[in-house]
């Protein structure tokens, strides 16, 4: 009986989606010719920041060549692992990839990137409510539905990306929280459900996001583009905010690694133990949900779920000078089993730098190659699959170790500083330097400068320079500040010549608040997030005059397109500002002394300066004035 | 209030006040200076606490292995130094990098007005090079600072232990404030180019590079400076530009710590005493007190840190001193102090603010707080207002008068100008004290035969000199002789304007108004033009500022312990003007701006009273 119930269910639920499919179908052609066109305007959508976006084969292995387009969903059907689940049904199919990206950097420090993706083909906005989760974490299905989210971008870091030492990130973040969410067009009130939407947020991730309101969130009008497919892109619909005093700790990373299919139980996540990543250089954790196409023709869409962690390990902190590095090393554990949900699971090492072994040795090697185009540079990967028993050996785990001989220092195209200039408590200087360290193409970048409502910015002082000649920004957009409300927001498209650095400052006025303004600690200063810059980068493929030794010859005349530049954004470093600050040690006593002070000494000197002294009889009495009235009437001067 | 309102009681306090004018100016004077002289008592002083709960509980444990391998350091500095003939740049960079530091380096340049003699250099060109031991996990908003200066001295042992410093740093893990490693060369000029660097400000013309690595706001700085390789005490110093003081936990701090390891610690190079109910050791604290006075009150900043703290950033310097004691302390101990040190600032949440940022140290343990010392001038300057009633009261109800003073003065004055005219040419006097000498330096040299820097000083003297001959002349010349009514319209401005001026000065540096108060309120007292002429004016010109600047360089090498003849004081004299020039345009000191454009016309001013007639 529950058998047969079981299976009337299931038909029931078939059928369903099956009609939800057909009407998703009926709805997507129409967009997708729109999209398309929004595709190839929006060049942030070509975000090459996953080393999977192509992958090839140099060694004879089974893994088949991937589309181009990191919107692949199923990129290995043929290696999907047996332990998963077989759906009886055909569901909403859902798919989890899981993937560590290991790079020895060139200031001698190892970077870890850990990337986790889960794709559904289902629609959260559709009118039926979505019930059923498999491997998507039901409490961001949740509010992805109830706040009508579009897009939503979250990360926690602690620590600032030193691109002088370290290079370009896979996904930069600024230091301490960042959110920034595309509201679907048909959310009414967006700021009500963006005040919402924070609260929840800061529910899931334990993280103090409920700080954000209207006084650090803005709508920046064209820095930040959805990332998945989409044609609108009013940024009405579009809310950022910044923390940069959140300080990220145990708390945050627990909640994150609860949204893991398999939690940190099996797979990739066995290593995201906290005692070693908060032990480390730089750490930063993100949540990253949009739509993107199903397939090629992208007659349907899916949502991406991609959970990003990347952190930095110091050479010389823990490992004692000795160049040497083992995954048990960074994190206290080795692997042992790919994650049973996953169907794939990678470990990427990048030997770029390294294809002959001059620099350091991979034991255990592995024969299995991988070439991808990150962030403008072709770089080579050693890749273990996880998935494969052949990977851990004998022994069952594998430990990964990397032994170091040389390294060198390298020059990232563009990077940026900011500071503040001047002294005293009255006011400033906001300078920011960007770096363009191409030796002959100029490229464009958007700064994006949000500064709270206390630093009263004072925008007719703001220049632009580069090589010492004025540059003049060819898109400038600016909301002044509000008291208490709102904080400026300042958008600048700025052409930064080739080999140049480009200085944007502008002065300000440090508020006096309130007294009950002031937080707890007045004396520590006041926080101003990181300016972002977002910019095409020339790539340094298409820089780099010398690859027509390697690649042949038909392919190195002219630059292929996609290769010529990337998207990047980087995040300046966040600013803390002293602001004037009364002595909060006895407010009571000074004022109370103060007001005493005027009051008498004004009453005073009032008094003094207006009055005029006259000396009066005084009143006669009356028996005198009866007197007086009859000497008068005798004739007799009064007494 | 009813007492002023009533017109009787009112007659009758000002008639007291007029009546007793002198005995009570008196009075306050000695009253003033007795206060003064008392602070340094032991009794009445406070003793020194951690205001900064986060700098509280000595919880850190200090571990820092490496003092021999820090002196090895510092020779192979010393080498590579003499090699080079200066700054060894590239050593240094590539020392910090190997130490795991952020290397950047700084070059400026400097041609300062005229040749500084003590220091020789005129045109000044160097290289500051700075390594940033980044701390993990930390945004890049805050810093510390630990600097060395490179001169051509002795001060190896310093930059060798602040790399072994460096190094040690650089492989802990606690670290939540990025720490900076700064060797600076040609000492104040160095750090002047790096702060301005830092701060991308130029308050002095000065030419430097951009720097291309910072570590946000700087909470603190120490500098640090070893003479010698035996090190018996360390000394604290404190004083900084404009008489400027870092907050008092500072100072707390390096304390505790000395206290904590077993280190023999000094200020002014005075140990403390704990014998302070004897005459010996009163004298003593009043040594050290007045040696904090005298050096706060050149305004000029007394070690590399001085600059610091006009950018609010605490900073203070830590000097070795090799006092031929028997008790030696080895570098190791001297590392073990910064790094607790270093470690409790880096614990701070919040900017050093809790503790006092005026106060006067008679010893190390102990101090005197604005709200003690401020009475001891506030004695001296409340003569000034005395003095200025009587004047205002002799001014309104003269002889067959009516009571109304303000018209009257108008009525039968020689008028505005009669006291404009003085004022004016006296200020005058005092832009030309301060344009002149700079300017006609090489017109001086070219007729007479001295040097640049003697040009400099002796046209300074000059204009003054000059200046003593001027004022009372002219007036003479505009407005005939002067009135009685005159002079004492006169007299009520200039002391009500010394008045001002010497209580501006007190708020902002306690030590030189109060010095100023010492010498300029008892001439602003007793000078009118019925005094005798020849005695009145011995006293008036012993009594300027230029004579109390003498006075004071003659005091101050008695504190020191280092007397010196006359003849030497003399050079020495002319030294420290020269020196307060070049601070004033090199590090933008206010002493010699103040002195020449407010203190001396407003003593011209008090001159020329005595001349009236």
């Amino acid at each position: 009986m529950a058998a047969h119930r079981c299976s009337y269910c299931s038909w029931l639920f078939i059928l369903f989606s099956l009609s939800v499919f057909v009407i998703a179908d009926i709805h997507e052609t129409t967009a997708v010719s729109d999209h398309h066109v929004g595709v190839s305007d929006n060049t942030q959508t070509e975000t090459a920041d996953q080393p999977t976006v192509e992958e090839r084969q140099w060694e004879a292995t089974e893994v088949k060549e991937a589309a181009p387009d990191n919107v692949a969903a199923d990129t290995q059907g043929t290696s999907a692992p047996e332990t998963m689940v077989p759906s009886s049904v055909p569901q909403p199919k859902d798919d989890f990839q899981e993937e560590l990206v290991i790079r020895p950097l060139h200031s001698g420090d190892i970077y870890a990137s850990f990337q986790f993706r889960t794709l559904w083909d289902t629609d959260f906005m559709r009118d039926n409510k979505v019930s059923h989760y498999r491997l998507f974490p039901k409490s961001l299905g949740q509010v992805i539905s109830k706040f009508s989210v579009r897009e939503l971008h979250i990360s926690f870091t602690q620590g600032y990306w030193r691109t002088m030492q370290w290079g370009q990130p896979f996904i930069s973040s600024p230091p301490g929280a960042e959110l920034w969410v595309w509201f679907q067009d048909s959310v009414t009130d967006v700021d009500a459900t963006w005040k919402e939407l924070t609260n929840v947020l800061s529910g899931i991730f334990c993280a103090s996001l409920n700080f954000i309101d209207s006084t650090n969130t803005v709508q920046p009008s064209a820095s930040f583009k959805p990332l998945g497919i989409g044609n609108e892109t009013d940024h009405r619909f579009l809310r950022y905010a910044t923390l940069p005093r959140e300080i990220v700790c145990t708390e945050n990373l627990t909640p994150w690694k609860k949204l893991l299919p398999c939690g940190s139980k099996a797979g990739l996540a066995v290593l995201l133990k906290s005692e070693k990543l908060f032990h480390s250089s730089f750490h930063s954790q993100a949540v990253h949900i949009r739509s993107v196409c199903q397939d090629r023709q992208c007659k349907t869409t899916s949502w991406e779920l991609r959970q990003t962690l990347n952190s930095v390990f110091d050479l010389h902190t823990s490992g004692q000078g000795k160049r040497e590095w083992s995954l048990f090393k960074m994190f206290s554990r080795t692997l042992t089993e790919a994650c049973p949900l996953a169907s794939s699971s990678k470990l990427y090492i990048d030997i770029t730098d390294n294809s002959q072994g001059e620099q350091f040795e991979l034991i255990p090697a592995t024969s299995l190659l991988s070439q991808a185009v990150v962030l403008g540079d072709r770089r080579t990967f050693s890749v273990y699959d996880l998935t494969q028993e052949t990977t851990f050996g004998s022994v069952r785990s594998l430990n990964l170790l990397i032994r170091w001989k040389s390294s060198d220092m390298l020059r990232p195209l563009l990077h940026a500083e900011r500071y503040v200039a001047g002294y005293g408590l009255q006011t400033g200087e906001i300078h920011t330097l960007m770096y363009n360290n191409h030796p002959y193409r100029s490229f464009p970048v958007l700064l994006l400068d949000s500064v709270p409502w206390y630093l009263r910015l004072y925008i007719h002082t703001l220049s632009v320079t580069s090589k010492g000649k004025d540059n003049k920004p060819s898109y400038i957009h600016y909301e002044p500040s509000k008291d208490r409300v709102r904080p400026h927001l300042l958008e600048m498209l700025i052409q930064l010549p080739p080999n140049s650095v480009t200085e944007v400052t502008v002065q300000f006025e440090r508020a006096l608040l309130k007294w009950t303004e002031y937080p707890p600690d007045p004396n520590h200063g006041f926080y101003v997030g990181s300016s972002v810059i977002s910019s095409l980068v020339p790539s340094t493929v298409a820089m780099d005059t010398n690859s027509t030794q390697e690649r042949p010859l038909f392919s190195s005349f002219f630059p292929c397109k996609e290769e010529s530049s990337y998207f990047v954004r980087i995040y300046t470093e966040p600013l803390l500002v002293n602001l004037p600050t009364p002595d909060f040690s006895m407010p009571y006593n000074v004022i109370c002394l103060t007001c005493t002070v005027v009051a008498v000494g004004y009453g005073s000197l009032y008094n003094l300066l207006t009055r005029s002294f006259q000396i009066e009889e005084p009143n006669p009495g009356l028996a005198k004035r009866i007197a007086n009235v009859i000497r008068k009437m005798r004739g007799v001067p009064p007494l | 209030m009813g007492l002023l309102s009533d017109p009787n009681r009112r007659r009758a306090l000002i008639s007291m006040l007029t009546r007793l004018n002198a005995p009570i100016c008196v009075v306050c004077y000695l009253a003033g200076v007795a206060w003064f002289m008392g602070l340094a008592f032991e009794p009445f002083t406070l003793r020194t606490y951690m205001s900064e709960n986060a700098m509280g509980s000595t919880m850190v444990e200090e571990r820092f292995p490496a003092g021999e391998r820090a002196l090895a350091t510092g020779r192979e500095f010393a080498a590579h130094k003499n090699k080079v003939g200066g700054m060894p740049v590239d050593w240094l960079v590539k020392t910090m990098q190997d130490r795991g530091l952020e290397v950047f380096t700084q070059s400026f340049s400097r041609t300062l007005p005229f040749p500084d003699e003590n220091k020789e250099r005129y045109i000044v060109k160097g290289t500051n090079v700075y390594g940033i031991l980044r701390a993990p996990r930390a945004p890049r908003t805050e810093a510390l600072v630990l600097s060395a200066p490179c001169s051509p001295g002795d001060n190896n042992q310093a930059v060798g232990l602040l790399l072994g410093l460096a190094q040690y740093f650089r492989n802990q893990i606690y670290w939540a404030k990025d720490i900076i490693f700064l060797v600076n060369e040609h000492d104040l000029i160095g750090m002047q180019a790096w702060l301005e660097g830092y701060h991308h400000t130029n308050t002095t013309g000065m030419s430097w590079s951009p720097l291309q690595g910072r570590g946000g706001s700087i909470q603190a700085a120490l500098t640090l400076e070893l003479s010698s390789d035996v090190i018996t005490s360390l000394d604290l110093v404190l004083e900084g530009l404009n008489g400027q003081l870092p907050n008092l936990d500072l100072a707390n701090l390096f304390y505790a710590f000395c206290q904590k390891i077993g280190v023999l610690c000094t200020i002014q190079g005075k140990l403390q005493r704990n014998d302070w109910d004897s005459v010996s050791g009163y004298s003593h604290a009043v040594q050290t007190m007045m040696l904090m006075v005298m050096k706060q009150a050149s305004g000029r900043p007394w070690g590399d840190h001085g600059l610091f703290l006009r950018y609010h950033i605490e900073a203070a310097t830590v000097k070795g001193i090799n006092s031929f004691r028997q008790y030696k302390t080895d570098v190791t101990t001297i590392g073990r102090l910064l790094e607790g040190m270093y470690r409790k600032l880096n614990n701070l949440l919040e900017r050093l603010h809790q503790s006092y940022f005026f106060y006067l140290m008679p010893s190390l343990s102990h101090f005197v707080s604005i709200g003690y010392y401020m009475p001891a001038f506030g004695l001296l300057a409340v003569i000034l207002l005395l003095r200025a009633l009587d004047l205002w009261v002799q001014l309104a109800t003269p002889p067959s008068r009516t009571e109304d003073g303000i018209a009257d003065i108008d009525q039968s004055s020689p008028g505005v100008l009669s006291v404009l005219t003085p004022l004016v040419i006296s200020h005058l006097t005092g832009v030309a004290l301060y344009t002149l000498p700079i300017h006609f330096q090489e017109t001086a040299v070219e007729h007479f035969p001295v040097s640049e820097t003697e040009a400099v000083v002796l046209t300074a003297i000059a204009i003054y000199t000059a200046g003593l001959a001027l004022p009372h002349n002219t007036h003479r010349l505009l407005s005939g002789e002067g009135t009685e009514q005159g002079w004492r319209v006169l007299k009520l401005v200039a002391v009500l304007y010394l008045a001002v001026l010497l209580g501006c000065t007190a708020l902002i540096n306690f030590s030189l108004g109060f010095i100023l108060a010492l010498t300029m309120v008892p001439l602003a007292a007793f000078v009118t033009p019925h005094v005798p002429k020849v005695l009145s004016a011995f006293i008036l010109v012993i009594l300027s500022p230029a004579c109390t600047l003498l006075f004071s360089v003659f005091f101050f090498q008695e504190l020191q312990e280092m007397p010196v003849s006359f003849q030497d004081g003399w050079l020495l004299y002319l030294s420290v003007i020269s020196q307060g020039i070049l601070d004033h345009s090199l590090y933008g000191s206010l002493v010699y701006p103040l002195i020449a454009l407010l203190v001396y016309p407003c003593w011209l001013l008090f001159w020329n009273i005595l001349f009236w007639k």
